[in-house]
């Protein structure tokens, strides 16, 4: 079968369903949101813990309870949706892109779109690219594949519980797991600081006294058919296992949470470029991608650390693929490169143009250590745009600064996000 | 009790190329497997090479099966439904003094009969393998080797011949034998069973089968080998098969295509006398980058997906050990490389052998053909409507990295040898092989061999024994 449509949605977790709201609400009629689960919400649905939305509704809401926000003004808006849809191919045609799916109900569908927004969130990284020595029993989960079936299925995969790799989801699930009856015996970070919010920390570990043991790595894992044993190490600082520094463990599951990879296998299929920073698209101030019409925003683009600033970003996303199919694409415009100095890692967008952007437009970057009492500066060849002081910044969380149209005449060459401690300043 | 004309000692893949040309003869067989499915023991953790056969010493048994094993994979892998394909190798040459080693590599070729070898300079070869480094000085250049799907020649083998009649046992530890008037008494955990003739197929185990009945002893030493498996995005990092010059401990750190697109660097090579431990090392993963540099530049091993490790039955004579070594028992031990190229000549050999001595006769109604699962993924999207217009299932994708669909699971689950583990549906299917690594379907495998096979989901197993996956209900 083959259809058309104006503006076809990969995802319907929380970045697709608010870019689909947001490009409705900009005039676009025909949207199509494709959503590869039994219902829309994305990874949400097993987030069933609170703290979401903070900043989005002022409420501490489940993660359930935020995505409903977001599928009930979906459907008031009778955005069609298709679940158990699955996108197996993204191809450049024509002016837009072919969206091969398939589905139980429709079988395969060929898409041709016009636009295309592409919010297909991420995954876990797994054992297997951390090359942990040891066996391959039964009992290593990713925390996120855990919080499946304790949330989900609800069953507990395990009674005795070592965490590799202090993210969001592994404190969470040190918690959850707890809470369910079985004993977590250490959280183990490789790096000198915790991937994860603060408040994770103390909410998740600190209240119930979970050791988070920073600088320390799995160095093997014992057990033929199940595990039975795990062996944590300090490491140095070229986060080489020290030895001497082994102390073993008694469990019967291992769990990771040792990072997340935004999953853009048809990001790559379509042609679209990736940072290798992020591992996400590279993005103008648009949030569009180098193919004209294709635009990405939540975790496929850049891992974030709340689900509200998702939301923020993918209602740009959406507005900015409304803007496209109505007034069409954008004459060839200058594009002044965004590059990043001192602690800060990556910037999203990576280009910005003046002639192009709205009034404001908000980068996002994360640094990649831990800074104190710190500065934040943007320049433009040179002249200093804005400076910002904070008092700490940390890789788990997202920063971001705004920038302005008034601030630029279209004339500059690069934008310089920058992030360093004041001291470091002088 | 019942007499089985032959029993088959193991489900890997020599014993299941064994019972597969046993099949076309008329009479019982049964294999007898101490894993709850096939393929779990060195079969499904190896080089997934098919190798021409210019390594092994002329007039050997492996020199012998390696080339007629070769010869063969053609039709096997036609008949089983096996993805093969001869995408050559090079054995390359990194220092000028060791050049007439290669020379006598492709002598030795000559002699065993291997064809469409030819010697390369280093330029000639890094012409045709950009990757090579440039220390590469001269290459042999072997069009014959190929790479396969190790699961599915195994399976394919497996089902072929439990298609044919042959009847499979797992979770069937044999303990010992006996000698009876009829032949043998396999004595297993699940009760004895008796056979005019046995197959000793038992892997790294084969000595300690062969010692309880033969005067002339054999000695397995497992020879461990690592490797790391990249990410399909690097599967294209070299075209062909990428060996170094032999070493002492074998072919040394090989980098290659997988049949399936992902990219395999390894294997490392270490004696050590425990037969169940197959826990990599971070020295041996440090070895296998170090090594796998040696010959190939580049190789992106930030991508790796996982790393195993498999176990070599390493036998002190340095050779296949094939044939009748008492009166009904025959041997096939000391199966390491080239076991996998070598396992259809080896079950063409010794069937050969066994249907003699027992004047077993032809099979007429004997069907070579075995349909693998399905793979959608790699199907035109025409073809690929109809497959799910046909059965709606197909439509439902399960395995995201590897596009597995449910029709795909709930086949390999309802097929011959039905999968009943995660690592079985798996093997059969590839969902959980991909990079996230079963991160997201294996929930969802689980549900469906829950709802299948009719078990709670403290049941489903990774792969037999104790490999439960989850422990018990939540609290809620």
């Amino acid at each position: 079968m083959r259809i058309q449509h104006d503006l076809v949605i990969i995802g319907g977790g929380p970045a697709g369903l608010a870019a689909a709201i947001s490009a409705r609400e900009n005039g676009v009629e025909d949207v199509l949101v494709l959503e590869r689960e039994k219902e829309l919400g994305g990874i949400l649905n097993q987030c069933i813990h609170n703290g979401f939305g903070l900043h989005t509704f002022q409420e501490e809401l489940t993660g359930p309870e935020y995505a409903a926000r977001y599928i009930e003004k979906a459907k008031a808006l009778s955005i069609p949706y298709r679940l158990s849809t699955t996108v197996v191919d993204l191809e450049p045609s024509g002016d837009g892109v072919l969206v091969t799916s398939v589905s139980r109900e429709e079988g395969l569908v060929q898409i041709q779109a016009k636009a295309a927004v592409l919010a297909m969130g991420c995954r876990e990284r797994p054992r297997g690219a951390l090359n942990i020595p040891g066996t391959r029993p039964a009992g290593i989960f990713s925390a996120g594949t855990a919080q499946r079936l304790v949330n989900m299925e609800g069953y507990l995969p395990g009674k005795r519980v070592v965490i590799l790799g202090s993210g969001d989801i592994g404190l969470i699930m040190a918690r959850r797991m707890t809470l369910e009856g079985a004993k977590v015996l250490c959280v183990a970070e490789l790096m000198p600081y915790s991937g994860g919010l603060k408040r994770n920390i103390v909410q998740c570990l600190n209240d119930y006294g979970i050791p988070l043991k920073l600088s320390h790595t799995v160095v093997d894992i014992q057990g033929k058919e199940r595990v039975t044993g795990v062996t944590i190490a300090a490491v140095d600082e070229k986060l080489k296992p020290i030895p001497g520094t082994e102390e073993h463990f008694d469990c019967d599951t291992l769990l990771l949470s040792v990072g997340l990879i935004p999953e853009n296998e048809l990001s790559r299929q379509v042609g679209v470029q990736l940072s290798p920073v992020t591992n996400g698209p590279k993005v103008n101030e648009s949030l569009e991608t180098n193919l004209p019409g294709v635009f990405a925003c939540g975790n496929v683009l850049h891992v974030h650390d709340l689900v509200d600033y998702v939301s923020e970003e993918a209602v740009q996303a959406g507005r900015n693929a409304a803007r496209y199919l109505l007034e069409g694409r954008s004459p060839e415009q200058k594009e002044i490169p965004l590059t990043v100095a001192g602690a800060v890692r990556y910037t999203v967008p990576c280009t910005l143009s003046p002639q192009r952007m709205e009034a404001e437009t908000v980068v996002r970057f994360r640094v990649g250590r831990n800074l104190r009492d710190a500065l934040v500066r943007v320049t433009a060849d040179g002249k200093e745009l804005l400076r910002r002081k904070r008092p700490v910044m940390a890789p788990g969380e997202m920063e971001q600064v705004k920038l302005k149209r008034e601030w630029f005449t279209g004339q500059e060459k690069e934008i310089v996000v920058e992030a360093l401690e004041a001291k470091e300043a002088q | 009790m019942t007499v089985y004309d032959v029993i088959v000692i193991g489900a890997g893949v020599t014993g299941s190329a064994v019972a597969r040309e046993l099949s076309r003869r008329q009479g019982r067989f049964l294999v007898a497997e101490r894993a709850s499915d096939v393929c779990e023991g060195t079969s499904k953790a190896n080089s997934a090479i098919v190798h021409a056969g210019f390594d092994a010493e002329p007039g050997t048994l492996k020199a012998k099966m390696n080339v007629r094993g070769n010869q063969l994979m053609d039709q096997i892998a036609q008949e089983l439904d096996v993805p093969f394909s001869r995408v050559g190798a090079f054995v390359v040459c990194l220092r000028e003094e060791e050049m007439p080693k290669l020379e006598e590599l492709y002598q030795r070729g000559l002699k065993n009969g291997v064809p469409d070898l030819e010697l390369l300079t280093g330029d000639e070869a890094k012409a045709l393998e950009p990757n090579l480094t440039d220390e590469v000085c001269g290459a042999l250049w072997a069009r014959t080797s190929g790479i396969v799907c190790p699961f599915a020649l195994t399976l394919g083998l497996a089902e072929s011949a439990a298609k044919n009649g042959v009847e499979f046992s797992f979770d069937t530890a044999v303990t010992g034998l006996e000698q009876i008037p009829e032949g043998w008494l396999v004595k297993t955990n699940q009760g004895d069973f008796a056979a005019r003739a046995v197959v000793n197929a038992a892997g790294v185990y084969a000595d300690d089968v062969h010692n309880w009945v033969c005067g002339e002893k054999l000695s397995i030493t497992p020879r461990k080998g690592e490797y790391c498996l990249l990410d399909k995005t690097a599967g294209c990092h070299v075209g062909r098969t990428i060996f170094q010059l032999p070493g002492k401990y074998g072919k040394g750190v090989l980098v290659s295509p997988t049949i399936h697109g992902n990219l395999l660097v390894g294997p490392t090579a270490v004696d050590d006398p425990d037969r169940e431990d197959t826990a990599t090392t971070a020295a041996g993963i440090a070895d296998l980058t170090e090594k796998a540099a040696l010959s190939v530049k580049n190789v992106p091993m930030r991508q790796v997906i996982t790393s195993f490790m498999g176990l070599r039955a390493h036998e002190a004579g340095e050779d296949f050990v094939l044939g009748e070594s008492a009166e009904g028992f025959f041997d096939a031990a000391g199966i390491e490389s080239p076991g996998l190229t070598s396992a259809p000549a080896i079950g063409e050999y010794l069937a050969g052998l066994i249907g003699e001595k027992l004047g077993l006769e032809d099979k007429p109604d004997f069907d070579p053909i075995r349909k693998g699962v399905p793979h959608l993924a790699a199907m035109s999207p025409e073809e690929r409507a109809e497959k799910i217009a046909e059965n709606p299932a197909y439509g439902n994708i399960i395995c995201r990295c590897e596009e597995v669909s449910e029709g795909e699971i709930l086949d390999a689950i309802h097929g011959i040898l039905g999968a009943r583990t995660l690592d079985g549906v798996k093997r059969r299917t590839r969902a959980g092989m991909g990079r996230c690594q079963a991160g997201f379907c294996s929930p969802r495998v689980m549900d469906l061999l829950c709802r299948e096979l009719n078990m709670d989901l403290t049941q489903v197993r990774k792969n037999g024994g104790d490999s439960q996956i989850v422990l018990e209900k939540t609290r809620g």
